[in-house]
């Protein structure tokens, strides 16, 4: 099958960049979401439109290619099994509803993993665009690229007053949800994440997990992106959020400084034990995993550790996600055997790593 | 005390139980009281939608426009009635939002911050006009802007771009009559 090239690697392509500000911004997210205009929504589709609009997609962007984005491959859910479907959810490829809820879903991922475009999720398409670090105008500016290219060929259902009209009336308007993954370690430590969370609120952003609604944000990891989508043009709203993640940074930076003056010793056993539980433990859960994994990439970012590539993060947060170790090790593992497995990974990682400096 | 059920958690439902007339004390663990349906079950309870369906509960409303018509409102296009669309918080299909319109402003403006007109992108391909009538708006607004600043030339410049694009919309509009 051809999707595996999508589950082999826990690390996509794109991500092997690092990108502007990548210190503290791990990943640039926009997502538009657009119907035919003549289909109901797949909420309530019968099985023959559905049908149609994964036969239509298909023929139409199947092995196309745009841009820098080549080959899309047409994914169909129902051809995954429950785990294949889990990886590309741990990737961030496709949306846990997809996975889960939708009726003849499927994804066209461009061979990069740059892009994908969900069909029959919650909206017809879903198309979404990533990119290293912060690049919110070179992520809008891409995805309106891809948009006109798919309006090519489909007629959008849109309203002059309402916008792109789309099935729940959250996303209703210019159908945008842009959202910048975010490391912040020393406004977690120090507290102050929690002050500033209301604030944003306010500002009409939302604050998240790395897993998207109601996810925890494991390994300080926190996921910031626009709430509103109608009465605001996409440009504004990335303005918005770009002014907020630049005042974020900004904070984080500074925590980082201070905690270096005040407890710089302090800072350095933390991001050291951490580093030596990955390195040396034979058990480990996915959420010490987390943390430690936090601590090791700030001990980077600071310059503690050297000899470590930057992206582990990114890379090994994906990596010891439940589903994408059991395809790792090409069996089912219960949560004790994952455990271990986990912390075997981890530590042939790490000794990887260090061969490569000597 | 540990659950009398799994045995292994600790106890944290304490209650007491009559089934005709006799009494029994109950003590399990969270866990156990959710799958015996002791508690409901806490899921999907403060999902997007329960929140969303709550917001446009016609009974809470400070004025009900004539609830007759609103339960015979229905989408001639995908059959879903506004009761429904009420319930579960999200449309049927594009048509919908032409047949709930008198009712969804203040739907709109509790989620999008007051918000309830479009304001970006329009689709070029389709709209034919409504991309060039979109332009038109905002040409407008911009040279009204330009003269509350004193900037005329500039206006001068917006002006011919209106003037551009009213007579592609024109030609348009002449080429579709023929």
């Amino acid at each position: 099958m051809s999707s595996e090239q999508f589950m082999n690697e826990a690390i996509s392509p794109w991500l092997k960049e690092n990108g502007p500000d990548s210190d503290i911004v791990m990943s640039t997210r926009i997502r538009l979401a657009r119907n035919f205009e003549q289909s109901p929504f797949p909420l309530i589709a019968d099985e023959e439109t559905l049908e149609g609009v994964l036969y239509f997609m298909e023929k139409e962007f199947s092995h196309r290619s745009y841009l820098q984005y080549k080959d899309l491959e047409f994914v169909r859910m129902s051809e995954l099994n429950s785990l294949e479907k889990q990886v590309l959810v741990e990737k961030h490829l496709i949306s846990p509803h997809l996975a889960d809820k939708s009726r003849y879903g499927a994804a066209l991922i461009s061979q990069n993993e740059q892009v994908s475009i969900m069909v029959n999720e919650e909206d017809h398409i879903r198309a979404q665009l990533y990119f290293p670090g912060f690049q919110l105008e070179e992520a809008l500016d891409q995805a309106f690229q891809i948009d006109d290219w798919l309006e090519e060929k489909i007629n959008y259902a849109f309203n002059e007053d309402r916008g792109y009209l789309t099935c729940c009336p959250t996303n209703v308007g210019t159908g945008l949800r842009a959202s910048v993954m975010m490391h912040l370690p020393a406004l977690a430590l120090t507290r102050k994440i929690n002050r500033m969370i209301p604030a944003i609120n306010q500002l009409g952003l939302v604050v998240r997990g790395i897993y998207g609604e109601g996810s925890e944000a494991l390994g300080n990891i926190f996921q910031i992106s626009n709430q509103v989508t109608l009465g605001r043009a996409e440009e504004d709203i990335i303005e918005d959020l770009k002014g907020v993640v630049e005042k974020l940074i900004e904070h984080e930076r500074y925590a980082r400084r201070l905690i270096m003056e005040q407890s710089g010793i302090e800072l350095e056993d933390r991001v050291f034990r951490s580093y030596g539980i990955l390195q040396h433990s034979r058990i480990i859960e996915s959420k010490e995993t987390a943390k430690c994994l936090s601590d090791v990439q700030l001990g980077i970012d600071l310059g503690f550790i050297t000899n470590i590539s930057k992206s582990i993060l990114n890379e090994l947060v994906v990596l010891t996600q439940p589903a994408f170790l059991q395809q790792y090790a090409k069996k089912t593992l219960t949560p004790n055997e994952r455990d271990i497995f986990r912390a075997s990974l981890i530590r042939e990682r790490f000794s990887l790593e260090e061969k490569e400096e000597d | 005390m540990d659950c009398q059920e799994c045995k292994q958690n600790p106890a944290t439902v304490h209650f007491t139980q009559v089934i005709n007339g006799e009494k029994t004390e109950v003590r399990v663990c969270q866990q156990c009281a959710k799958e015996k349906g002791y508690v409901p079950q806490d899921d999907d309870v403060y999902s997007l939608h329960h929140l969303l369906s709550g917001l446009f509960n016609p009974k809470t409303a400070v004025h009900h426009p004539s609830p007759q018509t609103e339960e015979d409102l229905k989408c001639h296009h995908c059959g879903m009635t506004y009761q429904q669309f009420t319930k579960i918080g999200k449309f049927g299909c594009a048509s919908c939002y032409e047949t709930f319109s008198d009712h969804l402003n203040p739907l709109f403006r509790k989620v999008h911050s007051g918000n309830t007109v479009h304001e970006g992108r329009a689709p070029k391909r389709r709209g034919s006009d409504v991309y060039s009538r979109k332009k038109l708006r905002d040409l407008k607004v911009k040279l009204q802007e330009a003269i509350a600043d004193e900037a005329f030339e500039h206006a001068a410049e917006i002006r011919d771009e209106i003037k551009l694009v009213e007579q592609e919309l024109h030609h348009d509009e002449e080429r579709d009559d023929t």
